[in-house]
């Protein structure tokens, strides 16, 4: 679960103010106009921007000032998901551990992952040697061995081609089922939240809205929603 | 996540500030012990080397950025045979040693040279010569890297609109150049007005810079108060010229990395005689002393034990040098700060005759052991090369980009973790190459040797000054080809490092 209470995010003239609850098991879609502040409240989430003022519970924890390596979170960027100088099941591996010391257990736990997202065979390659896609997968392959229970995914998908981008979404879809973790995904397409997403954020006008439900947002006949849909 | 002061930033920071500080403390309580007051004082023969400082460096800049800006804009516009050999050549300067340059000028203007009475080679004309045949080459690269910067689609376009030459030039050239020549004019003035061993052995009396009349203050005649005096107008003309040329002298270039297609410009007889009549000049000023060093090298080469002996000194206080100075800059270079630039910058900012007599100062009290001396050379040579080594790295730095923090923030990968899995696996070629080129830097150094050596401890250049001193021509023409080979060939590996990174 993620709360928000009372939270605000300020910095050179831009704000946020955000009261929010997300259930655990919910994917939600964070809908809202460029430059609105949806990868902010997921870096707030993260750890990787920090609140002015409010504060912010992970599973029930005041995660305000705890690190983002310790949060119960994991991230996927648009870019920059993997090390480009090492290959994947190594990337894979710094999940676990950071000093590369792996037991057999957490070895095998890597294979598996590599596996579960399709891409055991290319174990050994280094990023360039593989597609976009495929670069994604890696990114999900280690928020498996990670075993994190949120997963904030930042227009992971955004560069990719609309069959692969199908494809990825089936396939976080099936590790949220599998694993029963709370997602949160920013996307700019409408139409691919309302194909995956339980509920919708919506971030615009410096406010984050309280996550609704899928078809009553786009039901809503909110002007501001109206305007963003177009 | 705090990007400002890590452990390895703040060790970095100390030993820089406090190497400065161990310098001119001593000096400073040296004047307030004995009371002397004229410390701030500035007198006329003071404001006349004030003024001959900037008039060489001014005209050695005039020089070097206006011929290297009509050479560059003809490498960039023109294919000729022998272009690549040339652009080669002319990256050679720039790992030569001052006092190689300063034998290869006087081989060929001097008066046992192949031109004797050409030019007078003493005093300002022999000051900026040397200086030009340095900083030539360099404004030609950057130049360069500046137009081929430029996209070959604003070529098209301008194909499209039918510009003239003149037309081009305003409208696609200039607004890029507008942008980079007052650093690069900075840049070479900076270096000019710092300059020690060229007018060290090419100036005098009436030709001295305010670099070389610190090192006379101290040296000479221990004139403390008036070192302080000079030391305060050096640090204020490089403080301002830092403040010009900005970052950029720390941070690498960032260019248009595509192909660079043929250009089609500058087909009209007046643009090829203004073209190849630059290029021809240029050469001119920059081959010559170098193919006098070859010539008059190559017949004299001899390995002597002094010789080798010179060579292990310069080749340990080379290494240590430079890994002092990488360790250094790496810390530094991370993310620069303002405090983190100046204080990579400390190395053209505080005079170094006055780093080396404080320290002098500081540990006169001890047995003047060889290994003391070899770290005061060894902590002199690293501040000098600083900028360099923080140019280099600062570039890796930006080119790894800032897109893996957050990754490493999440994954927990902090300290030795994520500088060796990390930051070191990327950035290793960067640091090799800083190194080699802090190495090479230091190998032909004579400033800090000068400064601080005795006369036990003779470096490579150290010989070769020693050697031209004596008039031992025929040796020091042997010496300073094998220095200068050394330093071409580390520096021909430093840069044959960085082109292989670049094409991965």
């Amino acid at each position: 679960m993620i709360t928000f209470e009372n939270g605000l995010y300020a910095t050179d003239g831009f704000a946020l103010a955000i009261n929010l609850q997300v259930n655990a098991n919910q994917f939600c879609a964070v809908l809202g106009p460029s430059g609105a502040g949806k990868s902010t409240l997921l870096s707030l989430i993260a750890g990787f921007e920090n609140l002015q003022s409010g504060s912010i519970k992970l599973d029930g924890i005041e995660a305000t000032q705890i690190s983002p390596s310790l949060r119960p979170v994991s991230m996927v960027f648009q870019d920059y998901n993997a090390f480009g100088h090492l290959d994947l099941w190594t990337n894979v591996a710094l999940g676990i551990a950071p000093n590369l010391k792996l037991d057999a257990a957490q070895q095998e736990a890597v294979e598996k992952a590599l596996d579960n997202v399709g891409i055991a065979t290319l174990a050994r390659r280094r990023p360039f040697e593989i597609s976009g896609g495929e670069l994604q997968r890696v990114a999900l392959a280690r928020i498996l061995v990670r075993n994190k229970p949120i997963l904030l995914l930042d227009e992971p998908f955004a560069a990719l081609d609309p069959g692969l981008r199908k494809d990825m979404l089936q396939l976080v879809l099936q590790l949220q089922k599998s694993h029963r973790l709370t997602v949160l995904m920013v996307t700019h397409q409408p139409e691919e939240a309302k194909k995956v997403a339980d509920k919708v954020i919506f971030v615009n006008g410096g406010q984050v809205r309280t996550a609704i439900n899928c078809d009553d947002f786009f039901n809503s006949g909110d002007e501001d929603v109206a305007r963003y849909l177009g | 996540m705090n990007k400002t002061f890590s452990l390895a930033n703040r060790i970095a920071l100390v030993c820089v500030a406090g190497a400065i500080l161990l310098g001119v403390g001593p000096l400073f309580w040296f004047l307030i012990e004995r009371n002397e007051a004229n410390y701030f004082l500035f007198d006329r023969s003071l404001f006349a080397i004030l003024l001959f400082t900037l008039k060489q460096a001014l005209l050695s800049s005039i020089i070097s950025v206006g011929l290297g800006l009509a050479a560059a804009r003809a490498m960039a516009r023109r294919e000729f045979l022998g272009k690549t050999l040339l652009l080669n050549l002319f990256a050679v300067p720039q790992s030569l040693p001052a006092i190689v340059a300063v034998l290869g000028f006087l081989s060929v203007f001097g008066n046992a040279g192949l031109l004797p009475g050409l030019i007078n080679t003493y005093g300002l004309t022999g000051i900026v010569m040397v200086h030009v045949f340095f900083n030539l080459p360099l404004s030609m690269r950057l130049c360069l890297e500046t137009l081929n910067g430029i996209a070959p689609e604003t070529f098209r376009l301008s194909q499209q609109l039918a510009f003239s030459d003149r037309q081009l030039f305003r409208h696609v050239e200039w607004p890029v150049l507008a942008s980079s020549l007052p650093r690069i004019f900075a840049l070479i003035f900076l270096l000019c007005a710092a300059s020690f061993i060229v007018v060290l052995t090419l100036g005098g009396p009436s030709a001295t810079t305010l670099e070389v009349a610190i090192f006379q203050s101290l040296r000479m005649d221990f004139d403390v108060g008036r070192a302080f005096s000079l030391s305060v107008l050096q640090i204020a003309l490089s403080l301002a010229l830092i403040a010009i040329a900005g970052r950029t002298l720390v941070q690498g270039s960032s260019q248009y990395s595509g192909m660079i297609e043929p250009r089609t410009d500058g087909i009209s007889w007046v643009a090829k005689v203004f073209d190849y009549g630059a290029l021809v000049v240029a050469a001119l000023l920059v081959l010559p002393p170098m193919f006098a060093i070859l010539v008059y090298g190559l017949p004299e080469i001899m390995v002597s034990f002094e010789l080798l002996k010179a060579l292990a000194f310069s080749v340990l206080i080379g290494g240590m040098s430079a890994i002092l100075a990488v360790a250094l800059a790496w810390s530094l270079s991370k993310y620069l700060t303002p405090l983190n630039t100046v204080l990579a910058l400390s190395g053209f900012i505080v005079p170094p005759a006055l780093l080396a007599t404080g320290w002098f100062l500081l540990f006169r009290n001890i047995s003047a052991s060889v290994w003391l001396v070899i770290v005061l050379v060894v902590a002199l040579n690293s501040l000098m090369a600083l900028p360099f080594t923080v140019a280099i790295l600062s570039e890796g730095f930006k080119k790894m980009g800032l897109g893996h923090e957050k990754l490493c923030a999440q994954l927990g990968l902090h300290g030795w973790y994520r500088f060796w899995w990390i930051d070191f696996q990327i950035m290793k070629t960067s640091a090799i190459q800083a190194l080699l080129l802090a190495f090479v830097f230091s190998l032909g150094d004579l400033t800090a040797v000068t400064l601080l050596g005795n006369q036990g401890l003779v470096s490579l250049p150290a010989l070769l000054h020693q050697q031209m001193g004596h008039y031992r021509s025929q040796e020091a023409a042997g010496t300073a080809l094998i220095l200068a080979g050394l330093c071409f060939a580390v520096a021909a590996l430093a840069q044959k490092i960085r082109s292989s990174n670049d094409h991965v």
